[in-house]
């Protein structure tokens, strides 16, 4: 028997038809831990460099993680892997929700997906019993709908689905999977689900999992209950209301969006409002959200409530959870009573909050500067808002216009011409970034910017304080109970950082100081995607109750496999590195590590050199950000440096 | 018959703060897992909530007596405007629903108040609801004394075991099995 895990994975070939329930190796456990670690093994074994997003052979994996659906408190992530249509590299995307533990509790650890269905269909699991059912009468319906549909035809209000809307099933390069209160949006996985021909996948599971230490992994799990009763009692002060507790930022739960609406950039990422937040509209924006929000929901086993229902009048109602209810609102210079409406219809249609408002906001601007014109969108009303939906219908169903746009701003811009190109400004590695332009250079972001392989800010950065606060002594403050960091020397990077002068930014943290930083960020968030553990608890938040002291612990306790904090975070190193590789083989080098080029307005090119240069060191990689033949032997991945050996990839740079 | 004054362990359960997380099933069945904590598996759990996000019902049931025969309650309650089964409030491990029996036997679930010695200061799931929607109540009650002794959880099954297969059937079978 395993522990912690299951120890089957279920193989579903759309194309033929055909389910198997196959056994897995303990000793990728060992050395990958579970979810994203092993999904990037089974990428790299199963999906060669050639492989299009939309091919039969590129996979498309649902996967728990190690620890998901035990006692953890918050463990309980999907993480879902494939080829992007956007990126065409390989897309990690995730949902909390209830999916991954009740996966598991029908006694699989991932679902692997490949082929091609003729027809749509969608996946039943239910225990040992595994179908694939006709969706014809699926389709077109909305991702909440089909959810509904599927637990009603199936007589069980219990079953947890995973599910596309129109987006998905149109391709749309950011369309998302929808999975009641969550959702995998990044990357456009939902594009390859519909592409896939799969319009859901159900799942109902009643059996055991179970951990080899179970004594200790309950004083474990009640430490941790502990500890986030503590935060909740002790937020931190002297940052914004929405990061001062644990979970993902309290977006639902909180009005007070003074940080977001004067930091954040409006329209196509465009326009800064430091004067925007104002008595008048907090009192306006907190009775619009208090009348929409009629609950605020969790997911599986956290004691958290980041989601919340949302219940507009004359609406359907949805589920929602941090801030998407922000990103229309402010791509369309409106206001949140537009942000919670239009909203329930993206979440229904199954696209990405952050990339569908940016793309939308790029089409309005490209009308405004006469690179389109009034002709490109036949009908389309004289307000923004109408504007809005006008356009969300024209994507969502790729008509006209909405065909362009719906593969993101830097495709459309390259198929439209004209200039559009210089529009399409707030894109790393072709995908949608956080509507975010600051000033001063920061090198710790710079860094996580450019080298995240999730290409998304939120799912690299947290632990470090974003900003040093303003004294020495609230500094000395803060690091006092610090006992997150894995080293002592972080507490003295973030006391000596300073606001202002010769130890801030650029310069401080230094650059061997940045990249031990982004390190650690990125190791938590590795261990987290491994083990299917909430960012919102763990690599997140700032003092965090999961951390590396612990979290071998939990392993070993779980699963009975002896590892301690060398070893896990080996095993993070290991995945960070196999990802790395994946983009690698598929073309991705240096010249791709870069943040959008005004994302910050002062930049400093031979310190931003060096960092990089210093972060491919510390990271095992060569001066084009391939792993070196030397790191990948001493991370037993000697199978990824034949094949770059072969393909002459060390060669050619 | 004599009266005499007993502690009665209770639990009010706020429904309003029930945020559907779960924590109660995962705990619950990871306590009365066995070994202790060494699984967990909610389809095993004494408490269930009904859970139906999109109309706003989150209430929690906690396993009651066993019943051998399915009751004619089809009522329908409507509360602030949502609607609930009759079911969705019952108790009881009843023959027209999984909920309560255990997954693979079938065998009713109760809820023990996790009573154990020394005893717990609250059951678990009470514990781990950082929702505060379950309450842990104790209060005095003058009652009469009950001279029946208490079921335990075997007695429970087989007394299921009896209702479905007779009594000779699971005599045998049990001789059967107790045959080395």
């Amino acid at each position: 028997m395993r522990y912690g895990e299951i120890g089957f994975d279920l193989e579903v070939d759309l194309s033929r038809g055909s389910i198997d329930r196959v056994d897995t190796d303990p000793n990728d456990t060992r050395l990958y831990l579970g979810g994203l670690g092993t999904n990037a093994k089974i990428m790299w074994d199963r999906v060669p460099a050639e492989t299009e997003a939309f091919s039969p052979d590129n996979l498309l994996i649902f996967s728990s993680g190690l620890l998901c659906g035990t006692a953890a408190p918050g463990s309980n992530r999907t993480i879902v892997s494939t080829i992007s249509p956007q990126t065409k590299l390989m897309a990690y995307s995730m949902m909390g929700g209830f999916f991954a533990p009740e996966l598991k509790y029908a006694g699989y650890d991932k679902i692997i997906i490949s082929g091609k269905s003729e027809e749509l269909v969608y996946l039943w699991i239910n225990n040992d019993k595994v179908e694939i059912r006709d969706a014809s009468h699926l389709k077109g319906l909305g991702a909440t709908e089909t959810s509904e549909a599927i637990r009603k035809e199936l007589k069980d209000p219990d079953i947890q689905v995973a599910a596309i809307g129109l987006a998905g099933e149109n391709r749309v390069f950011y369309a998302s999977i929808e999975q009641g209160r969550s959702s995998a949006s990044r990357g456009g996985i939902g594009a390859v689900m519909g592409d896939k021909g799969l319009k859901a996948v159900a799942v109902r599971g009643t059996k055991d999992i179970n951990v080899a230490d179970p004594a200790k992994y309950m004083e474990l799990c009640d430490d941790v209950l502990k500890y986030i009763k503590y935060r909740a009692d002790h937020p931190i002060k002297g940052v914004p209301p929405i990061l001062q507790g644990l979970g993902s930022p309290q977006e639902m739960a909180i009005v007070d969006e003074e940080w977001h609406t004067t930091n954040f950039t409006w329209g196509n990422s465009r326009t800064r409002r430091k004067d925007f937040w104002t008595h008048e509209i907090e009192q306006k924006w907190k009775e619009t959200q208090e009348n929409v929000r009629t609950r605020l929901i969790s997911c599986h086993n956290c004691p958290m409530k980041c989601g919340a229902t949302i219940s507009v009048p004359g609406l359907p109602t949805y589920m929602m959870k941090c801030y998407s209810k922000l990103t229309y609102t402010m791509a369309a210079f409106s206001d949140l009573d537009f942000g919670f409406k239009i909203a329930q219809k993206a979440t229904e249609y199954g696209v990405d909050g952050f990339s569908a408002p940016q793309a939308m906001a790029f089409g309005l601007e490209l009308l405004e500067a006469g690179i389109l014109t009034l002709e490109d969108f036949p009908g389309m009303p004289e307000d923004t808002e109408g504007r809005f939906y006008y356009l969300l219908e024209k994507i969502v169903r790729r008509e006209g216009i909405g065909d362009f746009l719906a593969d993101g701003t830097y495709w459309a811009a390259r198929r439209i011409g004209k200039g559009a190109e210089k529009y399409d400004h707030n894109t790393i590695k072709k995908h949608e970034q956080l509507p975010l332009k600051l000033g001063m250079l920061n090198p710790v972001y710079y860094l996580m910017y450019s080298t995240g392989e999730k290409i998304n800010i939120t799912q690299i950065e947290g632990q470090f304080p974003q900003e040093p606060f303003a004294t020495r002594e609230l500094r000395e403050e803060f690091v006092k109970d610090w006992f997150q960091v894995p080293d002592e020397k972080f507490k003295k990077y973030y006391v000596d950082w300073e606001p202002r002068g010769e130890m801030s930014n650029p310069y401080y943290p230094t650059v061997e100081a940045s990249c031990e930083i982004v390190d650690w960020m990125e190791k938590m968030h590795y261990i987290d995607d491994a083990l299917g553990m909430c960012a919102g608890l763990s690599s997140f938040p700032l003092k965090p109750p999961y951390h590396i002291h612990n979290y071998p612990e939990f392993v070993t306790a779980a699963t009975g496999i002896k590892m301690n904090k060398d070893d896990v975070w080996k095993s993070a190193t290991r995945t960070r590195t196999l990802m790395r590789a994946l983009n690698v083989r598929r073309g991705m080098r240096r010249a791709d590590d870069r943040p959008p080029d005004d994302h910050w307005r002062k930049r400093f090119p031979d310190l931003e050199k060096q960092l990089l240069d210093q972060y491919y060191k510390l990271k095992g990689f060569n001066e084009q950000g391939i792993p070196t033949r030397e790191s990948l032997h001493d991370l037993e991945m000697d199978f990824v440096a034949e094949e770059f050996e072969q393909k002459g990839i060390y060669n050619n740079g | 018959m004599a009266k005499v004054t007993k502690i009665v362990k209770s639990i009010t359960i706020d429904a309003d703060k029930c945020n559907g997380c779960k924590a109660c099933e995962v705990i619950c069945s990871s306590w009365h897992a066995t070994p202790r904590y060494s699984s967990n598996n909610p389809a095993r759990s004494r408490i269930r909530i009904v859970r139906l996000p999109l109309r706003d019902i989150y209430l929690p049931v906690y396993a009651g007596e066993y019943t051998e025969s399915e009751c004619t309650g089809r009522d329908k309650y409507i509360i602030d405007g949502k609607e609930y089964n009759e079911c969705d409030f019952c108790r009881a491990s009843c023959p027209s629903r999984d909920l309560f029996h255990e997954p693979d036997s079938g065998l009713p679930l109760k809820c023990d108040m996790c009573e154990e010695t020394p005893a717990l200061a609250q059951p678990k799931c009470v514990e781990w609801c950082h929702a505060e929607a379950l309450i842990y109540v104790e209060r005095e009650e003058e009652v009469e004394e009950d001279k029946q002794p208490k079921l335990g959880d075997i007695e429970i099954g087989l007394g299921s075991m009896i209702d479905k297969f007779g009594l000779q059937q699971v005599l045998d079978t049990v001789a059967r099995m107790a045959k080395p």
